[in-house]
């Protein structure tokens, strides 16, 4: 069981892990794209993080749609669309809920996986976050089959996010500013893929 | 980083202030959400248009807010597109009945942004369409990525559109006009030095003494090549001929769709130059480079026009869509017709753009 205390501790735990490696993600974007994919995720969660008092008497459900509303709203670009969309859609599925069984995580992740690609069109392989998130979805379902608990579950999703970060220095970009780089965009790493696997990693620590 | 800032968290705000303080009769800010609006909007008999895009480049949008361009403009944080609250309100509080047409450029992220903008809209009682702007041929392979990005073309855009609008066209008139301008431009840029986000406090990119970026995007997005550093004449080669060389592009451009609240791909295609077409010319420079090369820039391209039986009909020169503080330039070339032409001389009162009034 993951907790709604435990998700409010996720999401400030994140808001921290984005400040921590604001440097680090700026950089990577500067390789490939704009230079401000850091700066703008830490502001981000920032906002999420002092937002948190004001909801915490609500359901997990709508603590996820408002986070994904203010990320919407204050990271700008296409990352806060594509992140604001992953908790909108995670939320939705969690309405109502106090508390998340495994199979309600397997739902949330799914269901934010499922709105990125609907929101931002991008496949496997393109070199977004969504090859960070996809693999983790994926890992996720299959522990649970093997009969693991949900922590479990959770930490071979953020192996496989990590995985999937990784590799993305080998793709060449077909989604969003890095893909003007074509070739060039190789050798770097994806930095959306990397905030997807620091966000997850944060949702491992909090349970 | 040597810039005139206060605290960089602040920057976009401040000078968004400074700007409604310094044109006051013609604009005003809103704050949370940004975005920077006529004063006399919203203004009644006529179509709104707004844009907007990241910090970073002004004078492109807050500069061109104004009588005879646009009624509201949404600037994001630096480089990055701004968010669909902003768009909402925006367009919410310059509309007056007849429609809102939102210029955007081809980014994945305004894309996105804008789009989300159009679905939330969807409930009002006004109508709402986006018109994309892709002119950048600094792009290779189009048609496998996110496409063209939006530069030069949208100046011509948001002038010869908020003209049209002005001079009373309909919102379905300027949707199908912001396309054939769309159609009809194409940029190419270089840059000779990088550029520093306040916030990151270090350069974008590197680039050496001896070298440059051809083919560079407006927020420092690197470009086709790195090439030895050439003289004025050689760059204004190089850019000019990528422009009037260009064969005809065909693409999937998507276009808005008000039914559906989306953006659904439309085969178009930008036909190329001709000997005996007549052109809007425009050199822009990035910020950090003087107008005076701007103007040595400006004469080769003069010259290499006539070669080519282009015939210039109005220039602009001058720094409009900046990157910070970069060093390096853009020219952009528009076809243009009667119809062009005269929208283009029409009335302007903006803080960056103003003639005839
Ligand atoms: N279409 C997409 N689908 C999924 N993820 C995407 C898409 N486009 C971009 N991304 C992710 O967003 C990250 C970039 O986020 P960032 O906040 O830097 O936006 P940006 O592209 O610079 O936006 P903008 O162009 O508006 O400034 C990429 O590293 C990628 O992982
Ligand atoms: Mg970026």
């Amino acid at each position: 069981m993951v907790t709604k205390e435990q998700i409010i501790k996720w999401l400030k735990l994140a808001a921290n892990v984005m400040q921590e490696n604001k440097e680090w993600l700026t950089q990577l974007d500067a390789a490939v794209g704009d230079g401000e994919h850091g700066i703008n995720m830490a502001r981000g969660f920032q906002k999420v993080s002092s937002h948190l008092p004001s909801v915490a008497d609500e359901d997990i459900g709508s603590i996820l749609k408002s986070t994904g509303a203010i990320l919407l709203s204050a990271i700008g670009g296409a990352g806060g669309v594509i992140f604001g969309t992953f908790f909108i859609e995670a939320g939705k599925v969690t309405s109502g809920r106090q508390e998340l069984g495994s199979v309600d995580i397997a739902a949330f992740l799914k269901a934010g996986l499922s709105g990125v690609i609907k929101r931002g069109g991008a496949q496997v392989g393109d070199k977004t976050m969504v090859d960070a998130l996809a693999p983790a979805v994926t890992a996720f379902d299959r522990s649970l089959e093997d009969g693991a608990d949900t922590t479990e579950a959770l930490g071979q999703a953020v192996a496989a996010a990590q995985v999937g970060m990784t590799e993305t220095t080998h793709l060449v970009a077909k989604k969003g500013r890095a893909s003007y780089l074509g070739e060039r965009s190789i050798g770097h790493q994806d930095p959306g893929a990397t905030s997807l696997y620091l966000i997850l990693k944060a949702l491992y620590d909090a349970v | 980083m040597k810039k005139l800032l206060n605290k960089p968290e602040d920057f976009v705000r401040e000078s968004l202030e400074g700007v409604a303080l310094a044109h006051s009769d013609t604009v005003k800010a809103h704050f949370e959400p940004n975005f920077l609006y006529r004063a006399d909007a919203p203004v009644s008999s006529k179509v709104a248009i707004i844009s907007g895009g990241g910090s970073g480049h002004e004078p492109m949008h807050i500069g061109f807010v104004g009588k005879g361009m646009l009624d509201a403009a949404c600037p994001g944080e630096v480089f990055t597109s701004p968010t669909p609250d902003q768009i909402l309100e925006a367009a919410k509080l310059v509309h007056r009945g007849k429609g809102v047409l939102s210029i955007v450029k081809n980014y994945s992220g305004d894309v996105m942004n804008f789009q989300m903008a159009g679905e939330l809209l969807s409930s009002e009682e006004f109508r709402f369409i986006n018109v994309l702007i892709d002119d950048d041929v600094g792009v290779k392979g189009g048609l496998s990525t996110q496409g063209r990005r939006g530069v030069g073309t949208t100046v011509f855009a948001e002038k010869i559109c908020g003209a049209a609008a002005e001079d009373g066209y309909s919102l379905d008139d300027l949707v199908t006009l912001c396309r054939r301008v769309n159609l009809s431009g194409r940029s190419m840029g270089v840059a000779l030095s990088s550029c520093t986000v306040p916030a990151s406090g270090v350069p974008t990119f590197e680039l050496g003494d001896s070298e440059m970026e051809v083919g560079i995007g407006i927020h420092g997005e690197q470009g086709r090549e790195r090439m030895p550093m050439m003289n004025a004449d050689s760059i204004t080669e190089l850019l000019s001929l990528s422009i009037t060389e260009d064969p005809a592009y065909k693409r999937s451009l998507p276009e808005w769709d008000e039914g559906t609240c989306t953006w659904i791909d439309r085969k178009v295609t930008s036909q190329p130059f001709k000997p005996g077409d007549r052109v809007l010319a425009f050199v822009n420079g990035m910020g950090g480079t003087p107008l005076a090369e701007l103007y040595v820039v400006y004469r080769k391209l003069f010259e290499i026009c006539r070669e080519k039986g282009l015939e210039i009909v109005r220039s602009l020169v001058g720094n409009y869509i900046t990157s910070l503080e970069m060093q390096g330039c853009f020219i952009t070339l528009l076809k243009t017709d009667d119809e062009l032409t005269r929208l283009w001389d029409l009335p302007v009162k903006t803080p960056s753009l103003r003639w005839g009034i």
